[in-house]
């Protein structure tokens, strides 16, 4: 693996890694790899450091619901422009051209179910290439980007063994 | 007043220095521990779905002694592809409880009483009480940290007797992470054949070689009938709780090995066999991904230990390293104890693993970069004390 893919991982994994610690782990200099960083950063390849967060935890649960939208694509844009319309809402948090039974994926976010179903009702399925939403409310997140949203799994090791 | 009712053989062995700074550990509260010798990887997961899967269909049975047959089939497999070294699975194939019943059983095979078993030391601290146990002299051959705690040829010569039967091998190195290349392995395969020794090498820590290719001592010319290799899952696939491992050598050896294990254990049990099944078959991608990350660390470590004053081997495999505390005046059990207590970051104290060992600490890296990092810090605070 080259060392740019490396702090790649460190960093994915824990974003709060100092450049310095990066370094010593992967055996450069601290300056190269903060380097390395900016340019990675600068390049898009980094987006943006994140945290994950469990809300349900303090007792602010969000709502969300997955939006199966039917479209009829337009002539020279495709499905392009009306994602682009849709994806510019910041209620819509995911958005996805798909195959199968439907053509896009939306993920919408809300602070009530009704703030869901409000936007889908005026928002989202009055646009006129739209022409049908099936709506899902999410009951229970288990695991988000790859991360379990629960604390069933811990390490349990004796202190000291040989 | 009733006889001694403890065997001697037993009783003269001490008790393990490990097992002591254990109980020492267990009394402290928010230690960080580099002081333990496995993964902190939790087994991955589609190995324990096979297991469970094998369940529900109701594999629950013993297996033949010497094992499942398609599991000792992908063992050689394994060991053909990986080093190009031919095991029949018919016959000279175990599959063991772990490399340590394999290196028990293979020791009571080998070693009549009286005989002398040659012990690179600072060695891991099964093969010494294994040894007597089994009636054998354990005889230390010392390796130092000025030779990157290689196993030299002139030091191993030096303890070589006319009684000397066995010569244990461990390389990836616990403690030390030391390794050993095709070349350093030769120059002792010499001394083997000359002095008409048999080999029992312990190549647990294989897949955890960091700098150089891991070679089998049995992939050396002329060295597959004079060896007896064991491996196991445990570290490479972070699978130390299902205790499974096997062992590697000519037919004749391995059914004397089989004699003992059938009547000691029967089987290795069936569910770890089905986990080590899908081990070997779809691991290997997590098992890279589990080196690179153990190597991240290892290069953490090091530096952070130079870098706080200690002089200390960059070990080449396994996950532990070995620095040297004798700048600090102490003795390897003082130095650990107090940075317990004072630090809250628990080592195993160097004489544990023989007497070579005295003079260092072994810290085990199979721990997080954030918990390596606030261990280093603690660590420096306590020296410039």
């Amino acid at each position: 693996m080259d060392k740019k893919e490396e702090i790649l991982k460190l960093l994915e994994a824990d974003a709060r890694l100092s450049a310095a610690e990066v370094a010593k782990a992967v055996g450069l200099s601290e300056e190269e790899v903060a380097k390395a960083i900016v340019e990675l950063e600068k390049s898009g390849v980094i987006r943006k450091y994140k945290t994950v967060i469990n809300w349900e935890k303090l007792g602010r649960e969000k709502v969300a619901a997955l939006i199966d939208v039917k479209i009829t694509p337009e002539r020279e844009h495709g499905y392009d422009a009306i994602a682009e319309r849709i994806m510019r809402f910041p209620e819509v948090k995911n958005l996805y051209l798909v195959s199968g039974m439907y053509d896009l994926s939306v993920l919408v976010e809300g602070n009530t179910m009704k703030e869901v179903a409000t936007f889908v009702a005026e928002k989202l399925a009055p646009l006129p290439q739209v022409t049908s939403t099936t709506t899902h409310f999410i009951l229970k997140k288990y695991k988000e980007d790859g991360d379990m949203l629960y604390d069933g799994e811990e390490l349990r090791r004796l202190a000291v063994s040989p | 007043m009733m006889r001694d009712k403890i065997a001697r053989r037993v009783a003269q062995v001490p008790p393990s220095g490990i097992r002591k700074f254990f109980d020492l550990v267990a009394n402290v509260e928010g230690v960080i521990s580099l002081g333990v010798g496995e993964p902190d990887f939790i087994t991955p997961w589609h190995i324990r779905e096979a297991c469970i899967y094998s369940l529900e269909r109701g594999y629950t049975m013993y297996t033949s002694n010497y094992g499942l047959p398609e599991l000792r089939e992908e063992i050689t497999l394994a060991t053909k592809r990986d080093y190009g070294v031919d095991y029949s699975p018919e016959n000279e194939v175990l599959v063991t409880v772990g490399v340590s019943e394999a290196f028990d059983l293979a020791i009571r095979a080998l070693v009549n009483p009286g005989e002398e078993v040659l012990i690179p030391e600072p060695s891991y601290v099964a093969y010494k009480p294994c040894t007597i146990f089994a009636g054998g002299v354990p005889v230390s051959v010392p390796t130092r940290a000025e030779d990157e705690f290689k196993l030299l040829p002139e030091q191993l010569e030096a303890k070589v007797t006319p009684k000397s039967k066995v010569l244990v091998l461990s390389y990836p190195n616990n403690p030390t992470g030391a390794t050993m290349s095709k070349r350093d392995l030769e120059a002792i395969a010499d001394i083997v054949v000359e002095h008409d020794l048999v080999v029992i090498s312990d190549e647990i820590y294989d897949k955890l070689t960091y700098e150089g290719k891991h070679v089998p001592f049995a992939a050396l010319n002329g060295m597959r009938e004079r060896c007896i290799y064991l491996n196991g899952f445990s570290k490479s696939y972070a699978m130390t709780g299902w205790r499974i491992g096997y062992a590697l050598g000519e037919a004749e050896v391995i059914e004397a090995m089989m004699k003992i294990h059938q009547y000691a254990m029967l089987c290795a049990p069936i569910m770890s066999q089905k986990a080590a099944l899908e081990a070997l078959r779809r691991g290997n991608s997590v098992v890279e991904e589990m080196r690179q990350e153990y190597n991240r660390r290892r290069r953490l470590i090091v530096k952070r230990l130079r870098e706080a004053g200690l002089e200390c081997f960059e070990p080449k495999g396994a996950f532990y390293v070995f620095p040297s505390i004798a700048s600090t005046g102490m003795s390897s059990e003082e130095f650990a104890e107090r940075l317990l207590r004072e630090e809250k970051v628990a080592v195993v104290p160097g004489n544990a693993f023989g007497e070579g060992g005295e003079g260092h600490v072994r810290m085990a890296y199979a721990a997080s970069l954030r918990d390596i990092n606030e261990a280093m810090s603690r660590l420096e605070r306590f020296l410039s004390r």
